[in-house]
């Protein structure tokens, strides 16, 4: 009966990156692929070991509890954070010749272990995230994500790109903190809590002229979330940051970073809902703000002609979409949607950059012309980056399409009709940047027929991600089971379990 | 035993992608896949009527979400017209010259996906299926097209994909507007809900799907993709997508919109009459205005969707019956065109009228063919175009005013008249162009459709001379469909 505890598995991640860290250190100086391999090793193992866990409420623990949670929607995001992890790892792997080169150094060798190193300890953050209801617990463990993302966006030393990419993610990235606490020390001033459940315990009974500067404070905490989401207008730094960053960072930054932000969005609304006027004003901001993204992302992402910068704006575009489901919020299935979205966003989007990370290695570059005519030269990897396309603009049987469905009828049914009228014509857009991925691979005629090899690792991934973006599009039910999983104790998790509110006369 | 029709082309699809030996795979799969519908035809016990052949797996029981399989008698003509389609389709395709494998394998997937939308009972695949079959035929037009292929591509494809989504929030909507323990997307089930009243007759929904649906079957306003598209396609492509993609939204109209929201179809009836209006003249004049044999049969399919519209919105056991048999029709006549517009272009290298004409003469049986074909498309007696529109026009004419005034029904119908001439018009018009009078010096060699390839062409033929002498056969397999349908008004 007794199941491990969630916390374990932070603790084995952990215990993963230090091992990492110091092998790196006092290993000899050879070639550093296989503290990749140990990397996959361990976080496939934590991956796999997180489906023996179950939720726990630490109700036996009180400490720990006032700022760690384990219920079903932290475990989904702990192993959501380890598959990403998963597959970064291995691009990393695959991407590792590329790096080498842009590092000076003294061999072929030096200082490329930490990159497998920092992206576990990026996975950790993202794990205590995924359980933080403390703001002091959020801001820290989101600071040990963007601080190890400041380290892995630079990394290509040599590269003007990927330092620029560094030096503004990390302004940006410093700005937004520097907002998101200022927020928090408002919340904190007004209602004297940081514990999330306590807060909502203030806010349903603050009297009406503390209204203002709470919101305040709210604002200033989505400024920083908005930043972390890609939410516009906070989503300048997007595109250069990823168009510079080594490609499996990028899809880390878009997958890992959009993730912690919005489990944090939706543990850190919830409270303020509990005033039904302070929430339905967090609510219409978050649907301006939606909305702009939607129109933003969808719109710049058209005449992109370079894929990483087309994915950059389809994530500002997909930050779009979440938002409209967080703007559309219906207790009980917020959190469902949201969940189902970003984990069908992780399969697609990692396995685009996937493809990216082998072409990238085979061509030299990641323009949308350095795919003309995949489909001849490599039908697998045209056939994933097929897939991933049509996944992220939301055809039927994939599960960006299921994502969307969901999304739509979270708006539908809360009457949200500009975001509805919106999303349906960026819908239309969408369709035409991802198929121009699809023209390049299938209807241009190569530059260079030669085929292109892939390794046997990046074929099974491939494999398995459109399988899985194929199977949960059809049949979503086991994501569903494991964000309802009960918490075994008295004290139900609100956001899971109350009954869905029914929309009046809808 | 449903799931076959679906799982026969995929799976081709599939084998054929993989290097599958590709016309002759897909090919058996869709000669399987004709044999497999009569068998469903002979199958079906009429005397039951309803949907038979069901199976169902639950998806999400939440919210009333599973897959679900069946056909009555109507999702039985469509797949019968399905069926021999893709099979004359797939007969009669070109010797392809690039990535032979892709181009069998996305004409499969069209017709999986026309096939699945046709046997789904649950909302959401019924509308998932029809998708499927998008890309491939942004493929098949940007890949083999001829002309102005990759902006026909373009046009098609966004502008489906909008209706398709427009489509889709209207079926959310819909399913959101029932009340909340008996939501299900269950097609039977909301039947029964509507039968008992369950389902609020908002009509602006209705306005969403028929917008929706319009879109996808190329409704006036909404049909500026259709010419474009169907003009660069390659042959194959054209017949399935004119011939059974289109009529999905025809079907969904059928099968959803007017049986669940009976009421608030009426509300919109006027604003249908116009834009048919819209179709037949509009689109017909423009028809005539054609300087090429492609364009012109393209532009046509657009036009003759006025006359489905009239036996729609008449909402009567004659015009309803009339449209269900015209949807099956015009699927084989479109197509036996298309056909054999295609294998001109192939020999001549152009569809242009200017520099076509004679060409019966070195081509005997492709001009006798067409002939046919044209006679059919005008709606002349003996074939099944000629009793299906009469059905049509007698059903909306009955739709009697006041008096001695006339009913805009009955107006509408003395201008949808007035479209037949039209067709006769343009119609004769290319079959002069193309395959009578002076022949050109270039085209006086030419070969005529080798014996191999000819059964395409003769079993849509005989099919249309069926529905043409015993149309009785196909309207008892709709009539008790319409019944319904018209008891739910």
């Amino acid at each position: 009966m007794t199941s491990p505890l969630p916390i374990l598995l932070d603790i084995t991640v952990l215990a993963v990156g230090l091992i990492l860290l110091l092998w790196e250190a006092f290993a000899d100086d050879r070639e550093k692929t296989f503290l990749g391999w140990f990397a996959i090793l361990g976080i496939g193992a934590a991956f796999a070991f997180s489906f023996f866990v179950k939720p726990y409420d630490f109700s036996d623990m009180p400490q720990l509890a006032q700022f760690y949670s384990g219920d079903a929607l932290a475990i989904f995001y702990k192993r959501f954070a380890l598959g990403a992890t998963l597959i970064v790892l291995i691009m990393a792997v695959e991407f590792r010749p590329l790096l080498a080169k842009a590092i000076p150094g003294v061999g072929q060798n030096a200082g490329t272990g930490e990159f497998f190193a920092i992206p576990v300890l990026t996975c950790l953050g993202l794990m205590w995230m995924a359980s933080a209801v403390d703001f002091i617990m959020i801001f820290v463990s989101l600071e040990l994500v963007t601080i190890s993302f400041y380290i892995l966006v630079s990394y290509m030393r040599r590269n003007a790109f990927s330092l620029e990419a560094g030096v503004k993610y990390l302004i940006l990235g410093a700005f937004s903190t520097g907002f998101l606490v200022y927020g928090i020390t408002w919340i904190f001033g007004i209602t004297g809590q940081t514990n999330l459940h306590r807060i909502a315990e203030v806010v349903a009974v603050l009297p009406p002229e503390q209204h203002v500067p709470l919101l305040f404070g709210m604002a200033l905490v989505l400024v920083g979330l908005g930043f972390k989401v890609a939410a516009v207008p906070f989503q300048l730094w997007i595109p250069d940051v990823y168009q510079g960053a080594p490609t499996p960072i990028t899809a880390f930054l878009s997958v890992g970073s959009k993730a912690a932000g919005f489990i944090v969005l939706l543990r850190v609304i919830e409270p303020f809902l509990a005033s039904p006027v302070i929430g339905a004003k967090l609510l219409a901001v978050l649907g301006g703000i939606a909305l702009l993204t939607l129109l933003y992302g969808n719109l710049a992402a058209m005449p992109q002609d370079n894929l990483k910068r087309l994915l950059a704006y389809s994530s500002i575009a997909h930050a779009g979409y979440l938002l409209m489901a967080v703007a559309s919020w219906r207790n009980g299935t917020v959190a469902v949607t949201v969940s189902y979205y970003l984990a069908g966003y992780l399969l697609m989007t990692l396995l685009a950059f996937l493809v990216m990370v082998v072409l990238n290695k085979a061509v030299g570059g990641d323009a949308l012309s350095d795919f003309n005519g995949l489909g001849q030269r490599s039908p697998i990897l045209a056939f994933g980056m097929l897939m991933a396309m049509l996944s992220l603009a939301g055809i039927p049987f994939t599960a960006g399409f299921l994502g969307k469905f969901m999304v739509f009828r979270d708006a539908i049914a809360q009457q949200h009709w500009a975001l509805v009228v919106v999303g349906v014509l960026t819908v239309g857009a969408g369709f035409y940047y991802y198929l121009k991925v699809v023209r390049a691979m299938y209807w241009n005629a190569p530059s260079d027929a030669s085929a292109i090899t892939t390794t046997p690792l990046v074929k099974t991934t491939i494999g398995v991600l459109v399988a899985l973006i194929i199977v949960l599009g059809v049949y979503p039910q086991p994501i569903f089971k494991m964000l309802r999983q009960p918490v075994p104790s008295a004290k139900p998790v609100a956001s899971l379990t109350s009954t869905p509110t029914v929309a009046k006369h809808f | 035993m449903l799931n076959l029709l679906i799982a026969i082309p995929i799976v081709a699809a599939i084998a054929v992608a993989v290097g599958a030996p590709a016309k002759k795979s897909a090919l058996a799969a869709a000669v399987a896949n004709l044999a497999l519908t009569f068998w469903f035809l002979f199958g079906y016990d009429h005397a039951a009527s309803g949907f038979q052949f069901r199976s169902s797996a639950p998806i999400v029981p939440d919210w009333g979400l599973s897959y679900s399989l069946g056909v009555d008698g109507l999702g039985l003509l469509m797949l019968l017209l399905t069926a021999l389609v893709t099979v004359a389709a797939i007969w009669i395709a070109p010797k392809v010259e690039k990535r032979e494998g892709l181009y069998y394998a996305s004409l499969l997937l069209i017709s999986a996906g026309a096939t699945g939308a046709f046997v789904s009972l649950d909302l959401f695949f019924f509308y998932a299926f029809h998708e499927l079959a998008l890309i491939p035929t942004f493929l098949m037009i940007g890949i083999w097209g001829s002309g102005d292929r990759a902006t026909a591509a373009w046009k098609a494809t966004i502008y489906l994909a909008v209706g398709s989504i427009v489509l889709l929030v209207g079926l959310l909507a819909l399913y959101l507007s029932i009340a909340a323990p008996s939501r299900t997307f269950d097609i039977v089930q909301l039947q029964a809900l509507a039968a008992q009243g369950a389902i609020p007759q908002l009509s602006w929904v209705y306005l969403l799907l028929l917008i929706g649906f319009g879109v996808l079957i190329s409704l006036f306003p909404f049909h500026s993709w259709a010419p474009d598209a169907y003009a660069c396609a390659p042959a194959p492509a054209a017949m399935l997508h004119a011939g059974v993609l289109k009529k999905f939204g025809l079907y969904g109209l059928l099968r959803v919109a007017l049986p669940l929201l009976p009421e608030a179809a009426q509300g919109w009836t006027s604003l249908l009459l116009v834009l048919l209006v819209g179709n037949i003249l509009f689109i017909g004049l423009a028809t005539i205005a054609q300087k090429e044999l492609d364009r012109t049969i393209a532009y046509s399919s657009v036009m003759h969707m006025g006359y489905i519209f009239l036996g729609i919105a008449s909402l009567n056991i004659l015009g309803l019956s009339g449209a269900a048999l015209l949807i099956f029709s015009h699927g084989l006549s479109v197509a036996v065109l298309f056909a054999i517009s295609g294998k001109v272009r192939e020999r001549t290298g152009t569809l242009e009228y200017a520099r076509l004409g004679g060409l019966a003469k070195p081509m005997p049986f492709l001009g006798f063919t067409f002939g046919l074909a044209t006679f059919a498309s005008i709606g002349l007696p003996g074939f099944g175009n000629f009793a299906s529109e009469i059905l049509v026009f007698f059903g909306a004419f009955r739709h009697a005013g006041e008096g001695l005034s006339f009913s805009p029904f009955q107006i509408t119908t003395i201008i949808a008249l007035w479209g037949v001439v039209i067709s006769a018009v343009y119609m004769l018009r290319a079959y002069r162009a193309t395959f009578l009078g002076e022949i050109n010096e270039r085209w006086k060699a030419l070969p005529d459709l080798s014996c191999a390839l000819r059964p395409a062409v003769i079993v849509l033929l005989a099919a249309l001379l069926v529905a043409g002498f015993r149309p009785q056969m196909f309207v008892n397999l709709v009539t008790p469909v319409v019944k319904t349908l018209t008891a739910a008004k």
